[in-house]
């Protein structure tokens, strides 16, 4: 990934130029003071004791209350805890509604990474071509939506998606298309999915968009020169040359965007009430959520955690084989 | 959208002559630049119609007024919006809460981004996976232990208990801190090993090399990287409406904003100047610091 490094223009430059074994040295020499002990640890220590509070502990009581009949009356103390094992999770397993809000997740999440990246990149590709205003232009357009607060968003989504007052169907209506007179985007499932999705790709984007610009930049020219002189076209040149340069910047940009639509919350949670009409547009983050704060089944809603937690684990871990195969250090 | 950008995306010929080229070239260019200006409207909309209908007045909204401007900008909304019980004590404690995390978490990212890049130990790589995966956790899932570890702290230390601000800044430092980390290795890495020799070389400790060399230099990007820090705590729904039950003085701005939505009638006038209220600080710190996130984040990405 040395290919990046233009890209970091106002970070100081490494080894002083001049020094004809800079590069060379400076791998070899990455730590200079390899051998002292306590003191990467002293400066580890509040970091990870906050981590270990915050998140480690946390997972385990999560894990822990997954194997329990916990509801309101354990909470207050007044019933005794009782021990299920994985009943929680047979439970779950057993019911079709999870399989449902298991299969929303999915279908709605990965809808929102296609997208995302689709238009993502594509502006991306598109930036290199414009004039610098119209570029500037747009990613100050682009870093407002991506400024913009879940909450904000939703809101605005959700006006303009109004069913009598909304711009989105007074315009629908004015062009004829009149089936869409107080017509309500939440009322179907898909529309509804499709209605968040929409919020969630117009304010996921930009982070796609100045990652991946900022990674075809970083091709050196010579390079895209030195093959032009040898002849190859310019499509040529995107599918041999930059899209395997580009290639590490992609996988890390899909797989941070998988692991952020995966756990959508607000989106869905503020624009569909709660999970929608009759539970319709439920994800396994806000089902659980639900069913623990709720309807008070702290074990089941923790069993849910644990299933999502473990979902995004196996994707984190396919990340580390992909960034291990492409040679990262870390 | 998508199906815009990506036909408008010009192809270069190879094989025609160079004026013929030239001017080929312009006219795409010209294309490239007028598709890209109407994808910025279009992303800009939204935003746009956000401020536009909190500066409407009442009447116009209710109407379904759907011009593009008004006549006659009022500041009604926002009247409404402040005049509501402690508006005002919300949003000073979603600022006291996101300042509060932003400082914490990024002091102790940067110091554990120093352990992290600058000395080399056994467990480095080990541990630089566990803050990888940590980042992954989804946060969500975790709000059922933390609500009963945050009731029992708060029986010992009441100001991190339920209802408490201090809750708050508690989970959202533990949750930005992975990220944070992941982001300032690139920063503190990029310093030059000679800096630390010569730091050395006069005499200085590890610590005061850190604080008052290392710190310095990496500033910009530290507070790049803390926007995210930032974002998060202060775009927080879930946790402030798990953790801060029945205290209504210790709510944040985005419940304060659902509080708008009433089943029926929703005062959209309200809805839109609460959220600009609520988006203007963020667009501010983002665009501030845009140009060092941007580095930032590559270098985040670099992995």
């Amino acid at each position: 990934m040395t290919a990046l490094t233009p890209v970091l223009p106002e970070a100081p430059q490494g080894g002083t130029p001049g020094k004809g074994s800079t590069t060379a040295g400076r791998t070899s020499r990455r730590f200079s003071n390899g051998k002292r002990g306590l003191e990467p640890w002293l400066y580890l220590a509040p970091a990870f004791i906050v981590l270990i509070a915050l998140l480690g502990y946390p997972i385990f009581q999560l894990i822990n209350v997954s194997l329990y009949d916990y509801r309101q009356a354990q909470v207050s103390g007044k019933a005794p805890l009782n021990f299920v094992g994985l009943e929680n999770y047979q439970k779950l397993f057993a019911d079709p509604q999870f399989w449902t809000v298991l299969g929303n997740t999915v279908v709605f999440a990965t809808a929102c990474v296609v997208f995302t990246l689709l238009v993502g990149s594509s502006l991306a590709v598109l930036a290199t071509r414009l004039r610098p205003w119209v570029r500037s232009l747009l990613f100050v357009v682009s870093l407002g939506a991506w400024a913009t607060p879940a909450v904000t968003g939703s809101a605005v989504w959700l006006f303009l998606f109004e069913p009598t007052l909304g711009l989105v169907n007074k315009t629908l209506v004015a062009i004829g298309l009149t089936q869409f007179e107080g017509y309500s985007w939440t009322y179907d499932k898909w529309s509804a999915f499709g209605l968040v999705a929409s919020e969630v790709v117009w304010c996921s984007f930009p982070f796609v968009l100045v990652t991946v610009y900022a990674g075809i930049q970083a091709i050196p020219t010579e390079v895209i020169e030195a093959a032009r002189i040898d002849g190859a076209s310019m499509p040529r040149i995107a599918r041999s040359i930059m899209l395997p340069m580009l290639r590490p910047i992609v996988i890390v940009v899909t797989i941070q965007s998988i692991i952020w639509n995966f756990k959508i919350f607000s989106q869905i949670y503020i624009m569909t009430n709660g999970g929608g009409i009759a539970g319709q547009n439920l994800v396994l983050n806000v089902y659980g959520y639900q069913q623990a704060f709720a309807a008070s089944l702290y074990g089941l809603g923790s069993a849910l955690g644990v299933i999502m937690t473990a979902l995004l684990m196996v994707i984190t871990l396919v990340y580390l084989r992909i960034l291990k195969r492409t040679g990262e250090a870390l | 959208m998508t199906a815009v950008d990506v036909s408008s995306v010009p192809r270069r010929t190879t094989k025609a002559d160079a004026p013929q080229k030239l001017r080929k070239q312009g006219k795409r260019r010209f294309g490239a630049d007028a598709a890209a200006i109407v994808i910025a409207l279009i992303v800009a909309f939204p935003l746009f119609w956000m401020v536009l209908s909190a500066l409407k007045p009442k009447t116009a909204l209710d109407a379904g007024d759907a011009a593009p401007y008004t006549l006659e900008p009022s500041l009604d909304s926002f009247g409404r919006v402040l005049g509501v019980n402690n508006f005002g004590q919300y949003f000073l404690n979603s600022v006291i809460v996101a300042l509060v995390v932003v400082v914490l978490s990024t002091v102790l990212a940067f110091l554990a981004a120093v352990a992290l890049t600058r000395y080399n130990f056994k467990m480095r790589t080990k541990l630089l996976i566990i803050i990888l995966v940590s980042q992954m956790v989804p946060v969500e899932a975790l709000t059922i232990p933390l609500f009963f570890l945050l009731r029992n702290a708060g029986e010992a230390i009441p100001l991190v208990g339920l209802n408490q601000l201090g809750s708050l800044v508690l989970v959202h430092v533990g949750f930005s801190i992975p990220f944070a980390i992941w982001m300032l290795r690139g920063f503190v890495a990029a310093v030059p090993l000679e800096v630390e020799e010569a730091a050395r070389l006069d005499g200085a400790s590890s610590f005061r090399f850190v604080r008052s060399i290392l710190f310095p230099l990496v500033a910009p990007g530290v507070v790049a990287c803390s926007v995210f820090s930032f974002i998060s705590t202060w775009n927080d729904f879930l946790f402030a409406k798990t953790f801060i039950i029945s205290a209504q003085e210790s709510q944040t701005l985005p419940i304060a904003l659902l509080t708008f939505f009433k089943p029926d009638q929703n005062d959209w006038g309200a809805i839109m100047a609460g959220s600009v209220i609520m988006t203007i600080p963020v667009l501010i710190f983002f665009v501030s610091v845009q140009r060092k996130l941007v580095s930032g984040l590559a270098g985040a990405v670099k992995g």
